[in-house]
């Protein structure tokens, strides 16, 4: 969004080797290094137990930082308690205050500022409007459906101008049609205000579709900070190439290395040429990865490398595309996708091709393996 | 090694579609009937019907009407103007001796006696002179076997008797009466003490509950908010008096409290104090031993709704901009004080009813009215007055359970 308002010199929030460690257990982050930069929607994104959530409860104060510091405005907030901090938290749970109406709830942060009267009123109206509650201010919350109650705690969270709003997994307990169109509803909303956010989610697609930045969390690590394109056209590394998106995983050792780009040998002695991420060396394991959509069949390819002809195991039609899983005749199988109703049938011998720069070689880990299964 | 489309389901645990109900659900109605009609049938005869007869005699006067059928009936029949006309003296006087023949006399003389002091000897009097031969034709002839039937209170008394409903008893519960014109007045100074005694079970219920809400409150919370790990042998610490007699708990309390007792003896060897204090045999020991054995009944329900508030939401509130002191009193509280009052009116509404244990660790103003109810029930065997009080408790009984529906209906748990 309002990229030319974000300055990457003064970030709003910075993560110094920030670390927490509940009492004997391995480290739930570790050593984070993050910049929220100000007016940016930044998705701290990672699957369960990554630290994703424990680094927003560090944020908004409800954690201490066992190592490290965090800053805002280039200030420590360490000492400061959470009802200081000025930050609007938004929970999966929605946390409405049950025994309030609507407005008494979004009105609460005015409240206990001494806001009243006809000012706390007209912020009403206004943010009533903007998450599309209006008429709706008298209501209990046990009256409201989940995505109203949503709405109401978005509202709650941005009524009193917060310096951040964070955004805890807000959407996870609503069914996916909900889900899509209160996706499109917040990214609107930050634009328009022009609010930070940071925004935990362990749904890749939420990530993609709403961040201008995604953080990827594993075990207690940021992988990779990055816009979501590049996320997901230039992962960092193995988990993170496994963990966005579809990908197919190749296992294989390097036979040569280029400058920019390297041999693998895979199963059956195949050779497929790649381009390596990170420091790979002639011998070594790899993973050569390549998105589904990036593999074609014999039909639109003509590219030079990577060509091999493959079995057809499964083919399942889904009206814009049809999925194959194929098999290399080595016993290496591929997901890729043919667009429309190809003109294919499962008995047919099938040619399949890839580009090198669209395989990514990576350090063999055991993190792809896992997230993969 | 394809990382979308990933199967959530487990492999042997059909999730789709799995939307078989329990079938007890469906076939709820006779069966469900007919399976609780012995407990139905056995609360009707053991509890509802006794409780249903007890409470009637509070408002039936049968003694005289039983033993004295005619005279009841002329009594009815009678104005009460001036005095009684000769056949229903003569009736008096047949069925007076006819009553002592049966040996019924004494349950109508007793009766008498509860309306006026004194009636007992005069009806014992006349069925003595009867038995020896007197006879009596008219209202001249009871007057001169006891020169006391001339009193007009005497008549009065018998026409409040004379049944087969009375105000009575309902009226002596709360220190009233009728006089002999029918009007409601105040019983003699020295008799009047069931007001006394009401206004002080009330207190101390009230104190009771009080004190339960002041101690229970902060061992909820922490009960609620500790790791489970830590809160359920708290917990069971808070129901271990529910398992226990309330006659061994209230005992444990004599050992502790008395003036050799445990407590006293520690803090004399202390040195704290020189002289034991006063602490059993008055209304504190009845504070201390009540509130102990109620507690419990004030920490579930109120566990219960601290249970029920999301940590998220205290957090929210703290987000939001307030203090540890707002979110405690703007969302903590409001939240749990339907179960704080919920706990209170159980507590209140058990006190009102307590009897072993002020009867075991009170001082004789301390006792309360279902002390009151006991004396007449075992020992005095004035059940009409029995059950007068008991009525007289059912009411504020009554109010209190409508009282705590509407309170802990008006916030939203």
């Amino acid at each position: 969004m309002l990229s030319t308002s974000s300055d990457p010199d003064c970030p709003l929030v910075e993560f110094v080797g920030v670390e927490k460690v509940y009492d004997g257990g391995r480290p739930a982050v570790a050593n984070l290094d993050l910049a929220v930069r100000k007016g940016e929607f930044l998705t701290l994104l990672g699957p369960s137990g990554s630290g994703k959530t424990t680094t927003l409860m560090m944020l908004a104060g409800f954690e201490a930082p066992t190592g490290g510091d965090i800053r805002l405005g280039g200030r420590s907030i360490a000492g400061t308690p959470p009802h200081r901090r000025n930050m609007g938290v938004v929970f999966q749970s929605y946390a409405l205050f049950p025994h309030m109406t609507v407005g008494q709830n979004i009105k609460f942060p005015l409240d206990v500022r001494g806001i009243r009267g006809l000012e706390a009123e007209a912020r009403l109206a206004e943010v009533l409007a903007l998450v599309h509650l209006e008429g709706l201010a008298d209501r209990r919350p046990d009256q409201l459906s989940g995505g109203q109650r949503q709405r109401v705690a978005l509202a709650r969270a941005l009524i009193f101008r917060p310096d951040i709003v964070l955004m805890d997994e807000p959407l996870g307990a609503l069914d996916r049609q909900l889900r899509e169109r209160l996706q499109s509803e917040i990214k609107q909303i930050q634009h328009r205000i022009g609010a930070t956010v940071v925004y935990v989610t362990h749904d890749q697609t939420e990530a993609l579709t709403m961040s201008d930045r995604i953080a990827v969390f594993s075990g207690g690590l940021v992988q990779q900070v990055d816009t979501p394109q590049n996320i997901y056209d230039r992962p960092a590394n193995a988990f993170v190439a496994g963990f966005i998106g579809e990908n197919n995983g190749i296992p294989g050792v390097v036979t040569a290395r280029g400058e920019a780009t390297c041999e693998i040998r895979i199963a059956g002695d195949l050779v497929v040429q790649a381009t390596p991420v990170g420091s790979i060396a002639p011998g070594d394991a790899v993973l050569a990865t390549v998105r589904p959509e990036h593999v074609l069949t014999e039909i639109g390819g003509d590219i030079p490398c990577n060509r091999f002809s493959a079995a057809i195991e499964e083919l399942v039609y889904h009206g814009d595309h049809s999925r194959i899983r194929a098999i290399l005749p080595g016993g290496a199988t591929l997901t890729m996708r043919a667009p429309g109703r190809a003109a294919l049938s499962q008995s047919q011998p099938l040619t399949v091709s890839w580009c090198a720069d669209r395989c990514l070689a990576f350090p063999a880990e055991p993190a792809l393996a896992e997230a993969a299964e | 090694m394809a990382t979308s489309s990933r199967s959530a389901s487990t492999p042997g645990w059909p999730v789709s579609g799995a939307q078989s109900r329990p079938p007890a659900a469906q076939g709820a109605g006779g069966w469900t009937w007919a399976l609780t009609a012995p407990l139905l049938v056995f609360l009707a005869i053991a509890f509802l019907g006794p409780v249903l007869l007890m409470l009637a005699r509070a408002v039936s006067d049968a003694e005289l009407p039983s033993a004295w059928p005619q005279t009841a009936q002329l009594l009815r029949d009678w104005d009460g103007n001036g005095p009684p006309d000769d056949r229903l003296a003569a009736a008096l006087g047949t069925e007076i001796l006819a009553a002592r023949r049966a040996g019924t006399l004494n349950r109508v003389a007793n009766r008498l006696n509860y309306d006026l002091v004194g009636s007992r000897s005069l009806v014992y009097a006349t069925g003595d002179a009867l038995e020896r031969g007197a006879s009596v034709r008219g209202f001249a002839d009871l007057a001169r076997i006891d020169r006391r039937w001339i009193n007009p209170a005497v008549w009065t008394a018998m026409r409040h008797a004379a049944g087969p409903r009375t105000s009575f008893y309902l009226l002596a519960s709360v220190d009233r009466r009728l006089d002999g014109d029918g009007r409601i007045v105040q019983v003699e100074r020295e008799q009047a003490v069931f007001v006394d005694i009401l206004l002080r079970t009330f207190l101390i219920s009230a104190v009771v509950a009080l004190l339960c809400a002041l101690l229970g409150y902060p061992v909820a919370y922490l009960l609620a908010t500790l790791p489970s790990r830590w809160a359920n042998p708290l917990l069971i610490l808070v129901l271990l008096p529910f398992w226990t007699s309330a006659l061994v708990r209230t005992t444990a309390w004599v050992v502790l409290l008395q003036t050799h007792g445990v407590l006293n003896e520690a803090l004399i060897g202390m040195g704290l104090i020189e002289t034991p204090l006063a602490l059993i045999y008055n209304r504190l020991g009845v504070y201390i031993a009540m509130t102990h054995v109620l507690l419990p009944f004030l920490v579930l329900p109120l566990y219960g709704v601290m249970k029920g508030i999301s940590a998220a939401e205290m957090r929210a509130a703290t987000s939001l901009g307030a203090g540890p002191l707002t979110v405690f009193l703007r969302i903590y509280l409001p939240q749990t004080l339907p179960g704080l009052l919920a706990g209170m009116i159980i507590v209140f509404t058990l006190a009102l009813g307590y009897y072993i244990t002020p009867a075991l660790v009170g001082g004789g103003a301390d006792q309360m009215v279902s002390g009151s109810i006991a004396f007449y029930t075992n020992q005095s065997l004035n059940w009409g007055m029995a059950a007068a009080l008991s009525l007289l408790l059912l009411v504020p009984l009554t109010l209190m359970l409508f009282a705590g529906r509407y309170l802990t209906k008006s916030v939203p748990v």
